[in-house]
This record gives structure tokens, C-alpha cells and sequence, in this order.
């Protein structure tokens, strides 16, 4: 595969399937506003994976658009990071999977935003303004969770242990990429460092460092999810929708 | 979709220009001096004064008690309606057919919590909580819409439930645009506005299945087969039964009968079915001259009642997964809660 696709492409898989799995909080989320705001963050993710979609379709020129991308491939074709498949736990795990994608996906955006593929730059600079809500919001539940309860300081503490391993993949060294995700890692350390903190919650330390999902070696969770996306798409070869 | 399909729907006199001539009433009439009830007025005398003449009771007026606890049932079940709902159309947004349609469908199921907080903040001017609300919810005292107890059994009936379920809910609204309890009046406006958007969307989803391969034609038909009389139903019992109708109308709350919406929604839609090409499950559906209205079969009355007493086929799941719901979330509401009160706590220390 050729550096601009696949790193669009890897891209959009990220947006696409942590817009799935955000999806599935609907209607069950903790209050009525965060129902609201849970969908409204993954219709972000889905609009920027439409366009990095459509976009990778182009780039890569046999014809596939944001469709025959998001449901004809298998989970060995897909290029998401692991962190985004994971099941969403409880809200505490969700929280805590959302700070460190938007921590992530902000710095990435905003690096994007300014590179040469006038395209990328566009797709970047609209899906910045997102994650930095999406972060703004992430960070603010940590912060509750985190200084609310004992209990939810508990869950708070276990969430962040349980997908932190999960960070060293988003930032593996991508040096002939439009960004090189190494770069960010410095803006990402700082601005979770910070939110922990504030959260009174402690920074974990985890020598495990799972990846493996920008060569579509996946978990196990990653196929039951596509099983569920890609059933109807799938059962109607050619159909229009 | 726009235009074309649902001419007539804006003409003047459609239900969109009604909405609007309702929200223009409404400006008009907060404008209007209405004058105050005199410290010797009859307040009895001044609220049917203000009802009669098309002004708006606002929350700080003089109400009959049982003006404002049919309100607080009437927008509470309304509001409750719309948090169920997101339900059924919720099932499908993990397996829908494309991302565009997935976007439109998670678009529209936000919509819908956005509508119930509107509700519920308009009951709450009544002088009754949301948690109060929601706690009538769960514990079964109050009711939702007996369609909502229907299952989405595949893609078309998101299609279905957008045309049907979302047409018949903004016949029965559009005349609450001019409900005499304002703060109701003006949430229908905007709610009415977002969910005839959502009726254009359903609408179209099943024109394009009706329009694609013959697997999905039959898909819509199966579709509007099975969606069709539960819709007529969601206007309730007819007029002979209907146990509020006559206060309702009275103190307009209601401003038409149960049966003259389902009239009105029967001869909108017969035009839209021949549009998609699919065909109204009533074999006994003509047009009737002599009326200048359709003649149709009513819907099974009988089934109505046992959906409504909680023996349709999901009542007892929707109603287990929006307890889960607020149970699984109870830990993070206390944690809300706490942080918010250690905020304050911080906020008031002299520094």
C-alpha cells in the first residue's frame, strides 16, 4: 500500500469504527444530556471517517468509495488502532478510551491541518475543532469520575489501567506518513498528564504494549463488530441505499 | 424528497405553514397587553377569559388544578414518548446499510433525547421534576406511545416508522402548536419542525427500497404491512371513548377529536403510498365522495388497550433496558453529583 492511503485510510478506520462503538451507548447512557452528547461525538467521528474514507478511496483509485471501504473489507484489511475496537465497559472505560483518543486525534488533526495534501489539510482542520470538544468533554468526566465518589474514583483509576497499554500503537514511528504520529507523543504525555492529575488519578505504567492494528492484526473484538456493521450491507450485494 | 412527494403537505394550509402560522399567533399574542386579574377578580374567571380568547397561560398564572395535572400527564407521557422511542429506531444504527444513512439515523435519534428534554423542561414549569417524572416512568404509573412496543424487524421499518409513526405524530402536534398552555406550544413548534424533517427522511428510505431490488420492495411492503394500523392507533381510542377529550377540548389543550386526525392522517398518506408504489394493508380503503375523505378499516381497538396495559411485544423490554439504563448509570450520576458539590464547596472558601 502507498504512505498517503494507507495512513487516510488508517485514519478513517479509526474514526469509523470508534464512531461505532460510541454509537452503542445510544439510549444508554447514565443522563438524558449525555445520550445526546455520546451521539453527537460519534456523528463527528463518522463525518470525519466519510470523508478520510471517500478520500482513501481516491487515493488509492480502484473505484471503492466510503461504502465498499467501511462494509467489504475484512478485519484483516482494516487499519484502525486497537484502542477504538475495544468494548465500551462501563462509563468509566468509555471516558477513559475518549480522552486518549481525542488527546491523540487533536494533536494529529491539527498536524494535519497544516500539511501539503491540500485535502488531508482540509479533513484536518474541520475534524481539530471536533476532537477538541471531544477532548474538552472527555477530560471533564475524568475529572468528575476521578474527584466524584470513592467508587467512581475506583472505576475512574481501573478504566484508565485498562486501555492504557493501548497508547504506544497511536504513536509508532510512521516517518514517510503526511504526519508521523511519532511526533505527537510529547502534546499527547502533557495534556493527559494533566487531566489525570487534575482528576487525582495516577498515570499508569504498563510495559505491555499491544499493536498491531495498522498491519490488520487485530483483537478479537474487532470482527463481532464488523459481523453487526456489515450484516445488512452485505446480504443485498450491489443493493442502493 | 423535498418538494415533490409531500406537495400540498407546505402549501399554505399544509402542516408546515400551519406550524408557522402557529408560531406567528404566538408572537402576536405575547405582544397583545392582556391585561392582569384585579386583586378582586374572580382568577377561575380570568383564566377561561384568557383560554377564550386565544391567549397563552404562562407558568405564573392562576391554573385549575386539574388543567395543570392534565398537562403534567399530557407532556410528561409526551416527553417519555420520545426517550422510549429512541429505542426501536436505536436497534438499527449499529447495522445500517451505508454511513450516510447511519449518520442521518444517529442524527435523528439524538433528536429525539433533545425533544424529551424540551418536554420535559416545559412539564417542569407545572411544578414537577424531571427525576419525579422519570421515576413515573419506570415505576410503570405513567405511560409512553403504545407504537413504541412495536419491534424493528429490519432496515425498512426505520423507513416505515419515519413516514408513518413520525406522520401521525406531527398530525396529532401540529394542532398542539396552538395548545392554550404556552410553554407546550411552544416546544411543539420546534419539535414539530425537526420531526417533519424526520418524516421526509423515513419517506425517503423507502422510496429508495421500494425503488430497488425486488428483495427490498418486498422488505418496504413487509414494512408499511406491519406499521400501518399501529400508526392509525396512535391516535387513540375512538372519540366514543376517549375519557379526556371533552375537558381537553374545553380548556385547548386538544383542539380536534382523536378521529378527525386519524381522518386527516389516512387521507395524507394514501397519496404518499402511491407515490412509493406500495400498497395500504385495507382492502376495504376508497375514496368516498359524499365525505371528500377515505372510507377505512379502524384499527384493532382492542389490541390498543392490551399494548397500552403493557401485553404489546416489547413493552417489557423497552421499559427493562431504560431501567437498566438509569440503574447502570446511577454510580456516575452520585459521582456528578459529589464533584459538583466539591466544586462549590471549593468556590466558597476565601482564598
Amino acid at each position: 500500500m502507498n504512505g498517503p492511503f494507507a495512513f487516510t485510510l488508517a485514519l478513517g478506520d479509526d474514526a469509523l469504527i470508534a464512531a461505532q462503538r460510541l454509537a452503542e451507548w445510544t439510549t444508554r447512557a447514565p443522563e438524558m444530556e449525555e445520550d445526546i452528547a455520546l451521539a453527537n461525538i460519534a456523528l463527528d467521528q463518522l463525518g470525519a471517517a466519510r470523508l478520510l474514507l471517500s478520500y482513501a478511496g481516491e487515493l488509492e483509485g480502484a473505484g471503492r468509495d466510503e461504502d465498499a471501504l467501511a462494509y467489504l473489507r475484512d478485519d484483516r484489511e482494516f487499519r484502525n488502532c486497537l484502542l477504538v475496537e475495544l468494548p465500551n465497559g462501563d462509563f468509566a472505560v468509555t471516558m477513559a478510551k475518549l480522552l486518549l483518543l481525542s488527546a491523540y486525534q487533536l494533536p494529529l488533526y491539527t498536524a494535519l491541518s497544516r500539511c501539503a495534501d491540500e485535502r488531508l489539510a482540509a479533513i484536518g482542520g474541520k475534524a481539530r475543532k471536533e476532537s477538541a470538544y471531544h477532548l474538552d468533554h472527555a477530560a471533564l468526566w475524568v475529572k468528575r469520575l476521578g474527584e466524584g465518589t470513592p467508587e467512581s474514583h475506583r472505576r475512574m483509576q481501573a478504566g484508565i489501567e485498562e486501555v492504557w497499554p493501548y497508547v504506544g500503537e497511536l504513536f509508532a514511528g510512521w516517518p514517510q506518513a503526511p504526519v508521523d504520529p511519532a511526533t505527537l507523543r510529547a502534546d499527547f504525555d502533557e495534556v493527559v498528564s494533566a487531566v489525570l492529575a487534575e482528576a487525582t488519578l495516577t498515570v499508569p505504567e504498563s510495559a505491555w504494549a499491544p499493536a498491531g492494528g495498522r498491519d490488520g492484526l487485530h483483537t478479537e473484538h474487532l470482527s463481532y463488530l464488523l459481523a453487526e456493521m456489515q450484516v445488512l450491507h452485505r446480504a443485498h450485494p450491489g443493493a442502493r441505499w | 424528497m423535498y418538494g415533490n412527494d409531500f406537495a400540498g403537505e407546505d402549501a399554505p394550509g399544509g402542516l408546515l405553514g400551519e406550524v408557522e402560522a402557529a408560531e406567528a399567533e404566538l408572537r402576536t399574542a405575547a405582544e397583545r397587553d392582556r391585561g392582569a386579574p384585579g386583586p378582586e377578580e374572580d382568577l377561575a374567571a380570568y383564566f377561561t377569559a384568557v383560554v377564550d380568547a386565544d391567549q397563552k397561560i404562562e407558568p405564573r398564572d392562576w391554573m385549575p388544578e386539574a388543567y395543570r395535572r392534565t398537562l403534567i400527564r399530557q407532556i410528561a407521557q409526551h416527553a417519555h414518548s420520545e426517550i422510549i422511542g429512541m429505542q426501536p429506531e436505536g436497534n438499527w444504527i449499529s447495522r445500517a446499510p451505508s454511513l450516510k444513512r447511519k449518520a442521518i439515523l444517529l442524527a435523528k435519534v439524538q433528536d429525539e433525547a433533545g425533544h424529551g428534554l424540551y418536554l420535559y423542561a416545559a412539564a417542569e414549569t407545572l411544578g414537577i421534576s424531571r427525576d419525579e417524572l422519570v421515576e413515573l416512568l419506570l415505576s410503570g404509573r405513567q405511560k409512553y406511545s403504545s407504537i413504541f412496543n412495536y419491534p424493528t424487524l429490519t432496515w425498512a421499518d426505520v423507513g416505515a416508522i419515519g413516514w408513518l409513526v413520525d406522520g401521525a405524530a406531527i398530525v396529532n402536534q401540529v394542532p398542539l402548536c396552538r395548545c392554550s398552555y404556552g410553554p407546550y406550544a411552544r416546544a411543539m413548534i420546534r419539535v414539530c419542525k425537526e420531526e417533519s424533517f424526520h418524516q421526509r427522511q423515513g419517506y425517503e428510505i423507502l422510496h429508495t427500497l421500494a425503488h430497488g431490488t425486488s428483495a427490498q420492495r418486498a422488505m418496504a411492503q413487509d414494512a408499511l404491512d406491519r406499521w400501518w394500523y399501529p400508526s392509525l392507533a396512535m391516535f387513540g381510542p375512538p372519540d366514543g371513548d376517549s375519557t379526556h377529550s371533552a375537558q381537553s377540548m374545553a380548556w385547548k389543550i386538544k383542539r380536534f377529536s382523536n378521529d378527525d386526525l386519524r381522518q386527516r392522517f389516512v387521507d395524507m398518506c394514501v397519496g404518499q403510498a402511491e407515490v412509493l408504489g406500495l400498497t395500504i394493508p385495507d382492502p376495504d380503503l376508497r375514496w368516498n365522495e359524499q365525505r371528500q375523505a377515505y372510507d377505512f378499516t379502524q384499527p384493532d381497538y382492542a389490541e390498543l388497550m392490551r399494548v397500552i396495559s403493557g401485553d404489546g411485544p416489547c413493552n417489557r423490554e423497552r421499559m427493562a433496558h431504560r431501567r437498566r439504563a438509569h440503574e447502570a448509570g446511577a454510580w456516575v450520576r452520585e459521582a456528578a453529583a459529589a464533584y459538583a458539590a466539591k466544586q462549590a464547596s471549593k468556590e466558597k472558601v476565601p482564598t
